[in-house]
């Protein structure tokens, strides 16, 4: 077993990584109550679960055939930066369109704050 | 070794894939679709990815970026219109 073999099964073990954590933030996204806990399931794990697939086809193309490709870092770094911000912009949306929380919800401390505003501007 | 490895993951990945498919076709409001469908698209992307190793070949690199990009556009003009009603904003007339 050489260096070559290792660093190959290592990239492809950070896809199967990957893989189980796609399944496991969709998990997240059937089990979970509101559009806002499920938000948080289906942006942070799905994000990591992209990011340790292309890392590892990364790897695996780097090893086997020595092409570095440009084309997908820019997609790792590409979906770094804009999956977050998909899912603020559509919580956010979700907010606005006045979405219920879910029953076991403590406090919602927006709420307030919009109110305070909406207040202090009729005034 | 590889190859079962590659295919375990693919298999995983199309499972992720009908959970979220599931959710889109109960989910309760349209958020929840919206988020879901932006999951399908993120997991499409890796899926790929594997594809392009087990296949080996590179030539599929340009669709990871691709799907990528329409992806994102996709989820912000469904936000933008769940917020406001309306995607492209016109001019104000002064």
């Amino acid at each position: 077993m050489n260096v070559s073999t290792i660093a190959e099964f290592i990239a492809v073990l950070f896809m199967l990584i990957g893989a189980i954590m796609a399944v496991i933030s969709a998990i997240g996204i059937i089990r979970f109550p509101d559009i806002y806990t499920r938000s948080h399931a289906g942006t942070k794990s799905s994000t990591l679960a992209v990011l340790l697939t292309l890392l590892g086809a990364f790897l695996y193309f780097v090893t086997t055939i020595g092409f570095v490709s440009v084309r997908l870092l820019l997609g790792i770094i590409f979906v770094f930066i804009t999956s977050p911000v998909a899912g603020h912009l559509i919580t956010r949306a979700a907010y606005r369109a006045k979405v219920k929380l879910a029953d076991t919800t403590i406090e919602d401390e927006l709420a307030d704050v919009l109110n305070e505003k909406e207040r202090s501007e009729g005034k | 070794m590889i190859n079962i490895m590659l295919s375990a993951a693919l298999v995983l990945f199309g499972v992720a894939i009908l959970i979220s498919l599931y959710r889109i076709i109960i989910g309760p409001s349209l958020p929840d679709r919206v988020i879901a469908l932006d999951m399908i698209g993120v997991h499409l992307v890796s899926a790929i990815a594997i594809i392009s190793v087990l296949f080996h070949t590179t030539a599929f690199l340009e669709v990871i970026l691709i799907l990528a990009i329409l992806s994102f556009i996709s989820t912000i003009a469904f936000s933008k219109y769940i917020e406001r009603g309306v995607i492209i904003e016109r001019k104000h007339d002064s």
